[in-house]
């Protein structure tokens, strides 16, 4: 099953190596994985996407906590949570492509943030299945460069991972 | 431990070993750390031993902290050195040793640059570390110092690699050293859950056919007193892994031998048999219980404590989980057993009729009577002679199973061997690091051709520093385990097994004024025992033609079960 691991780790050099070292070692899954530091500098905080069976999800959970620069390791999956990705799709927009598009883009809720003389950059928010959607929607020829962040979760009301 | 004078960073590590109650740093010098050799040399708080591989650098300190207990400290140089390590450090890792190895490294303005002994020693090490540090700054070596000792040796032991750049030694800063550390990521559980530890002393009570299972935890965790209280106060048998030798005494009637792929016919049958396991800081591994589909019986309640939460339920599933340090929870157990004053029970009197009609097919009896000299008759002989109170070292093969069949031991921390990873060339280094620990005492290496041979260049280093080691031999002109395995598993092709031009090892010894023994005949093996631990200020070197054809028994292969093991009176 899929699950969506939120951890909070020191922002220290080599610490993401220790991270991706842990699941090539161990032959975890990696579907996706995003850190960025948090609003404490000292601190990052990481989303995997991975899965597993509850028993190798298990194993993860009790691995990741035991990397010494790991702070906090949370399971968005045991409870409610958001999960959020960003995408920015470079498109053909010429002729008639360029009005198909921009209705396209209206659809999916998405934001035209460079327009150039052949091209449209949409870029897009939502789950990965709204980003796939998107992205079969779409005559594959338009398509000229696609790049996504990887899934970004957080728990619902009051299921907060912080230090 | 604050100084307004500023020292150099090299300096500045030597106070902080010195702050540790460092006695010994085995290591090797090399261009990265020639500022902290010179800070070694005006120094006087500890012994540095000067070895002749890295490699065996780190398994000399790893057997120090084997055998007392202490954090085992080694050092060694950037690139060639650094990696000459790496084996040393994956084999104490494998078993829990709480060990600090220094690395030098290139100088920061030339990390990146594939400098001259250059490598990425906190890359390489990342997969086989506890954890590592990279030190930049010559204010950050006292604390990083500090960590690295205090995640060694807290929570489930393990390696710590600090490497620290050439030029972070020369520079100069104040010495201030921590009280404490405090890290916000990193704070282990000690005691165990109650509830827990209740409801396990209840299943332990009412087991029909309990069973106690204990590994290196015990030994690490100094846990063998309230282990034997327990096992006493319950009436229960108990067995030991290869690295829990010596958790539980080996000659006490309770005790039925080690289990696993040598193990007894009596402990592994027990083992699959038993209605409620209580399993303490031992992890299932493959060569303990096999294959985990045949171990599996809907009939067994397993209770594991263990100080790392991901040792439980990664190979087996277990039902009732304690995390925590053994030898608290082992104490809380002890209270809980000794207010229920337990009597032996009619089902486990049954039990143990069962467990004594295992025992007697004496499974590790073995034919005596060809002329050779048989392995296991040497270690029966070398238990003999030592008393059942030598430090015994091995390396990795048939030897090492001898030795932990056959040496009865009685004390935790007396057998030091290559568990988890399974290290030839560990013997002899292992044998310095415990005769520096207790240099009256008597320790044997046991090893074999192949082995010794992987770190024989230390029969200089025991020169140098006066090592009255025993080395005993046990020579098939074999790599005996594997060439086991081909007789077993591949039609008897002996592909590369066999150990031909090995050198005259009485005159190699000599040539390093040991003493050397050639040992031909079983007549011959106890008196020349006991003329070679009389020699006590000598370093002994013991060459025992052994018989080549000799097998280890039991035996359990690849992918079955505790309960289907090869016995000797089988073939």
């Amino acid at each position: 099953m899929r699950h969506i691991i939120s951890l909070l780790m020191e922002n220290e050099a080599g610490a993401l190596s220790r991270v991706a070292g842990l699941f090539s070692a161990r032959g975890y899954n990696i579907e996706s994985l995003t850190v960025a530091p948090t609003e404490d500098p000292t601190l990052s905080r990481m989303t995997i996407v991975t899965s597993g069976s509850e028993d190798v999800i298990e194993q993860i959970i009790k691995q990741l906590n035991k990397l010494i620069d790991v702070v906090k390791v949370l399971d968005l999956n045991d409870g409610k949570f958001i999960e959020r990705e960003l995408m920015l799709v470079k498109v053909k927009a010429t002729g008639a492509f360029r009005e198909e598009m921009k209705r396209m883009c209206d659809i999916f809720r998405g934001r035209i943030i460079d327009v150039a003389d052949g091209s449209f950059t949409i870029e897009l928010t939502g789950s990965g299945h709204k980003l796939d959607a998107f992205i079969e929607s779409l005559d594959k020829a338009a398509i000229l460069e696609t790049v996504r962040t990887g899934a970004s979760g957080i728990g619902r009301g009051d299921r907060i991972l912080k230090v | 431990m604050a100084d307004t004078q500023k020292i150099t960073g090299a300096e500045i590590l030597i106070r902080c070993l010195e702050q540790e109650k460092v006695k010994f740093v085995f290591g090797y010098p090399g261009g990265a750390v020639l500022h902290i050799y010179d800070a070694i040399y005006n120094q006087n708080h500890f012994k540095h031993i000067l070895v002749r591989h890295e490699q065996a650098a780190v398994h000399a300190a790893d057997a120090f902290s084997r055998a007392t207990g202490e954090v085992g400290v080694a050092l060694v140089t950037s690139g060639p050195g650094a990696t000459n390590a790496i084996t040393g450090i994956a084999t104490a890792y494998m078993d829990s040793i709480p060990l600090v190895v220094i690395s030098g490294q290139v100088p920061v303005p030339a990390i990146g640059l594939d400098a001259f002994q250059e490598v990425d020693m906190v890359g390489v090490t990342r997969p086989c570390v506890k954890h590592n540090f990279l030190v930049k700054d010559v204010k950050d070596i006292a604390i990083t110092m500090k960590k690295a000792f205090h995640i060694a040796k807290t929570g489930r032991p393990g390696p710590v690699v600090v490497d620290i750049p050439k030029d972070i030694t020369a520079h100069f800063a104040q010495f201030h050293y921590p009280e404490t550390v405090e890290m916000r990521s990193y704070n282990p559980v000690t005691k165990g859950h109650s509830g827990q530890i209740k409801k396990a002393v209840k299943l332990l009570l009412e087991a029909k056919r309990p069973m106690v299972y204990t590994g290196g935890g015990i030994v690490l965790g100094d846990a063998a007193e309230p282990l034997v209280k327990l096992v006493r106060a319950l009436g229960v048998p108990v067995t030991n892994t290869l690295m829990g030798l010596g958790g539980y005494p080996s000659t006490d009637k309770q005790f039925v031998g080690m289990l696993g792929m040598h193990g007894t016919y009596e402990a592994n049958m027990a083992m699959q048999e038993c209605d409620v396991l209580l399993a303490v800081g031992a992890r299932f591994d493959d060569r303990v219980i096999g294959n985990p589909e045949h171990f599996f019986s809907k009939s067994r309640t397993i209770i594991h404590v263990d100080i790392d939460p991901s040792s439980i339920s990664k190979r087996v599933k277990v039902d009732v989980p304690i995390v925590g340090d053994v030898k608290s929870v082992l104490a809380e157990m002890n209270e809980l057993v000794a207010a229920e004053k337990p009597k032996q029970s009619p089902a486990l009197k049954a039990w143990w009729e069962q467990i004594d009609t295992w025992r007697s097919k004496l499974c590790l009896n073995y034919a005596n009577n060809n002329g050779l000299i048989k392995p296991q008759y040497v270690i029966e002989k070398l238990w003999e002679v030592t008393k059942g109170d030598a430090y015994v070292t091995s390396d990795v093969g048939q030897h090492q199973m001898w030795a932990a069949q056959y040496y009865k031991f009685d004390k935790p921390r007396r057998w030091i061997n290559s568990g988890g990873l399974g290290t030839m060339g560990v013997g002899l280094p292992y044998a310095m690091g415990c005769q520096f620990a207790d240099p009256t005492a008597q320790v044997a290496c046991v090893t074999g051709e192949g082995s010794i041979q992987m770190n024989i260049q230390e029969l200089s280093t025991c020169k140098q520093y006066h090592l009255p080691i025993k080395v005993i031999l046990l020579n098939n002109r074999y790599l005996g385990m594997v060439r086991q395995w081909q007789e077993f598993f591949y039609e008897n092709r002996y592909s590369e097994s066999y150990m031909d031009s090995l050198p005259d090892f009485v005159k190699l010894a000599e040539s390093y004024g040991h003493v050397g023994m050639q040992i031909t005949k079983p007549e011959d093996v106890e008196g020349a025992l006991k003329e070679a631990f009389d020699m006590k200020s000598r370093f002994v070197f013991m060459d025992f033609i052994t018989d080549q054809k000799e097998n280890v028994f039991p035996m359990i292969a690849n992918g079955k079960g505790l309960s289907e093991m090869i016995l000797a009176e089988d073939l």
